[in-house]
């Protein structure tokens, strides 16, 4: 039980919706505005079917309870079979209230499927991994893994951003609460879901398909960046890998370029072009890692190289077992790349 | 030569002390392994759904202590992931439907006036194939231990998506095991359900038209039906997947070229039917129940049979309400929407008949009855959070968070389970001839609904706030853990409930008061023989000329046959 955390409790009490929130009801986009308002609808017209409904059950329930001591209580009530009139007008009005919310729900779907993409959309690819997130913008040439950029869409001048979705191994979904509904990451098929913040922030969510061993801690950070910072994220997401001038940062590149790390890593610039996990290009620029499972920091990085199954049990990255000193160098090497 | 020398008379005394309790217990067992009676074969189905309710009921129990709070490590993650897998697989298949066909194959001959089902062998048969699934999907947790990869149980989730059921992602044997599980127990189904279907439309006694059969046997057939339509596709589904674990085909196979998509028809094509498979029984029991404790005949009858046939047809049109976030479209979405929100109008039919029933009536409490009420405000508000599910852009928000996990349990517990419990208060009196007590029944009855609220009201709450589900552990920061921990305590209260039932049906057994054959004074066939019936069922096949045949005698001066 050593691993186990109490968090204050104070904070577990929902206060709003501050940061952490993933809660439907604090819609931050279009789509996940339009849900919203559909699902107040919905809740409404079946809040109302409740207490008309329940009430009528409360009341025969109590009103036709047997009675031990009425003059008559040992007779049987009067037998009645049925009324057609009654069955009509419960078939009747139930129709009508399905047509209302099938009407209101085909606009909805139509709203958010089927809307031509405006050309001042941004695309991104997205792929599913077992246990991470693949993000690459083709238009811009940047490559990532796990925090995804985004620029906030003004509604007078929307810039939402597209996801076109696939899967390299098992089913996956993503799914950001505040930002839109979930969809599928599926592998041998192509899916596609739009977003467009309309404040910068940080959105959290998290893989809502089974997808193996990790499911639970693949995790979504998506940073909706002002169009400037956005601009910005992307220029220095361009650069190639930096080329830290600290011995020990060099000592960790050969390190890195001599095992099996590049198999599976990209560093842009370098020999290491493997692409079965993340791009650490510029993976000291993210806050977290192992896909939001712990913060970045050199410490986090350090034990988590020698030994990700301690965070992230059923990991596919091995762990790498090296001695203090190469673990020091690959840590200050990770963490010289901005 | 022994065997020849005259016995001393003590010794032959002491050998016949010894060996009749031992031949008595190896009787007993024989006549309930070869036995082909319809009786004694639901008892069997039923006895082997409690154990595994037990069983299930466990590991949901150490699911709910790993989800209380978040980051726990009480289990690791792969024991996680197969306790959700054996969790949900044992309660659909090995629970709810043997449980269900239990109770079928005790109460459809007798309800009919038949002596036992048409295909009496094929019932023994269909019942040891099931009850061999069950011990293979728990075999895994043993079995071929030491062989790489196996020894563990399945951990691909009970719908087993593609392709993380593929060789790949899935080495070792337990996938195997559960593939096998669910073939075998589709088999036993089938058989079980053709029985049944012969049974109905063979069986019945003189002046027993369809028009005139109980409602339970109605809906009986009419989930039988399914059962044909709707298990095959799953079996079928089965042996492709091994096929590709096997022999290398592709059908799920996508590093192949294979569709993980297809699979999800299969299994959706099964699951959804499958939930009105488990639901129609539970309406079954509320249709015998309610009117007898209401004291009142059943309002609309004929709305009912259809209400129920009407569901079984639709059923099989809503499958894809399980896939919206799969990319299927905005076109084929819209269809599925509608023909989801379309089967709440005969269900709602059924529920407003219950009403009707009750009203006017003179409404005895009886535990049976009280978890019959339970159900109808339950089954109310797991119809209501479907309907929201079936609005496609709210089930995006929703699918696959704990909203639906909640929904499925308020349908599976706060529905079937509560009819299940009433069901046993109403005729374990008939199966065993000793009444239940009703002071247990009724503590039984507030505990569990406590606890049943305490969980399933609540976890709604997580689910809005994006708590996906399947997740073996979640972040501090969410605000989920406050919820979660509700959720755990209600599980205390029922397990508790649940023990207390246990013991209530062994208490009852050896001590409870003799029931007599009708002590609810009811109105159909079954409450005409002593309790429990003889093994022929009626010394006299009876012959009935209305729907409520024990009314007519009963009530000569005011008999149903007048009216219908």
């Amino acid at each position: 039980m050593a691993r186990t955390v109490w968090p204050d409790l104070a904070a577990q009490i929902p206060t709003g919706f501050s940061h952490g929130s993933t809660s439907i009801f604090a819609p931050a986009g279009t789509p996940a505005h339009s849900i919203f308002g559909l699902s107040m609808l919905v809740l409404g017209i079946t809040l109302a079917i409740f207490l008309v409904v329940a009430g009528l059950f409360l009341y025969a329930v109590v009103r036709y309870r047997h009675r031990a001591e009425d003059a008559n209580a040992s007779r049987e009530p009067s037998q009645i079979f049925g009324s057609n009139q009654i069955e009509l007008s419960w078939t009747v009005i139930p129709i009508l209230i399905v047509v209302l919310l099938f009407l209101a729900t085909t606009r909805v779907i139509f709203m958010t499927q089927s809307i031509p993409k405006p050309a001042s959309s941004l695309d991104i690819n997205v792929v599913g991994h077992q246990f991470w997130w693949e993000y690459s913008y083709p238009k811009l040439g940047v490559v990532t893994a796990n925090e995804l950029h985004i620029p906030v869409s003004d509604p007078k001048k929307p810039t939402p951003s597209y996801l076109t979705m696939t899967s390299a191994d098992t089913d996956h979904s993503f799914w950001v609460p505040r930002l839109a509904g979930k969809m599928d990451l599926i592998p041998n098929q192509i899916n596609t879901m739009w977003m467009d913040p309309q404040q910068a922030g940080l959105y959290l969510g998290q893989c809502a398909q089974y997808c193996g061993v990790q499911h639970a801690k693949m995790l979504i950070r998506v940073y909706a960046d002002s169009p400037a910072d956005f601009a910005a994220w992307v220029a220095h997401q361009k650069q190639p890998a930096v080329e830290s001038a600290d011995p020990q940062a060099a000592a960790g590149r050969a390190i890195f370029q001599h095992n099996s790390c590049i198999s599976c890593h990209t560093i842009a610039g370098t020999v290491a072009t493997g692409r079965f996990g993340p791009d650490l290009t510029h993976v000291a620029s993210r806050e977290t890692i192992g896909s939001g499972a712990i913060p970045n920091n050199p410490a986090n990085l350090r034990a988590f190289v020698d030994n990700p199954e301690h965070f992230k049990p059923g990991v596919l990255m091995p762990a790498m077992h090296m001695n203090d000193k190469d673990l020091d160098a690959i840590t200050a090497y990770l963490a010289s790349l901005k | 030569m022994a065997a020849d020398a005259p016995v001393p008379a003590e010794t032959a005394q002491t050998a016949t002390t010894h060996s009749a309790p031992r031949r008595l217990v190896l009787d007993i067992l024989n006549d309930w392994v070869t036995t082909v009676d319809h009786k004694k074969i639901g008892l069997m189905y039923i006895g082997y759904a409690l154990v595994f309710l037990v069983v299930a009921g466990i590991q949901a129990l150490l699911m709910r202590i790993q989800l209380s709070l978040p980051n726990n490590d009480f289990v690791s993650p792969q024991a996680f992931n197969s306790l959700f897998t054996m969790h949900g697989t044992t309660m659909v298949f090995f629970v709810g439907m043997p449980i269900l066909f239990g109770f079928g194959n005790y109460l459809v001959p007798l309800m009919i006036g038949a002596r036992d089902m048409a295909f009496p062998r094929l019932n023994a048969f269909s019942f040891w194939i099931s009850a061999f699934g069950g011990i293979l999907l728990y075999f895994s947790y043993f079995g071929a231990s030491g062989l790489y990869g196996a020894g563990s149980a399945p951990d691909v989730g009970w719908f087993a998506y593609a392709p993380l059921t593929a060789r790949v992602f899935s080495p070792g044997h337990s996938t195997d095991y559960w593939t096998l599980a669910i073939l075998l127990s589709g088999i036993g189904s089938i058989g079980t359900a053709l029985n049944i279907v012969a049974t109905t439309i063979c069986m019945r006694c003189p002046g027993m038209k369809l028009s005139r059969m109980p409602l339970l046997v109605w809906l009986y057939l009419v989930t039988s039906s399914l059962v044909f339509v709707a298990v095959s596709p799953l079996t079928a589904a089965q042996i492709m997947l091994m096929l590709d674990r096997y022999i290398g085909s592709h059908f799920f196979d996508t590093q192949a070229g294979g569709s993980a998509v297809l699979w999800m028809h299969f299994f959706w094509i099964f699951g959804h039917p499958e939930v009105y498979i488990l639901i129609l029984p539970a309406f079954a029991f509320a249709n015998e129940i309610i009117p007898v404790f209401s004291r009142k005949a059943i309002f609309g009858y004929a709305a009912m049979v259809a209400a129920s046939v009407g569901i079984g047809f639709i059923s099989l049109s809503v499958w894809a309400h399980h896939m919206f976030t799969v990319g299927l479209g905005a076109g084929a979405n819209t269809f599925f929407v509608l023909a989801t929100m379309i089967i709440s109008v005969p269900t709602g039919i059924k529920l407003f008949n219950w009403l009707a029933t009750l009203w006017g009536g003179k409404i005895h409490f009886t535990a049976s009855m009280m978890f019959a009420i339970g159900f109808l405000f339950q089954f109310l508000i797991a119809g209501l959070t479907g309907v929201m599910l079936s609005i496609a852009p709210f089930d995006w928000q929703l699918g696959n968070s704990y909203f639906v996990v909640a929904h499925f349990h308020y349908v599976l517990v706060g529905g079937i389970l509560f009819m299940i419990f009433s069901a046993f208060y109403y005729w374990f009196p008939k199966m065993s001839g000793k009444m239940l007590s009703e002071k247990l029944g009724k503590w039984h009855f507030w505990i569990f609904l406590i606890g049943f609220h305490l969980t399933f009201d609540f976890m709604h709450v997580p689910g809005m706030l994006g708590m996906p589900r399947r997740i073996y552990t979640y972040e501090a920061d969410r605000g989920w853990m406050i919820w979660n921990m509700i959720i755990s305590s209600g599980a205390i209260f029922q397990a508790a409930g649940t023990l207390l039932f246990v013991y209530n049906m062994i208490w009852s057994y050896f001590k409870g008061p003799v029931a007599g054959p009708d002590p609810w004074d009811a109105w159909t066939l079954e409450w005409s023989t002593p309790s429990p019936p003889p093994a022929y069922n009626f010394a006299e096949i009876p012959s009935v000329a209305s729907r409520r045949p024990l009314w007519d005698l009963k009530h000569p001066e005011d008999p149903d046959s007048n009216y219908e």
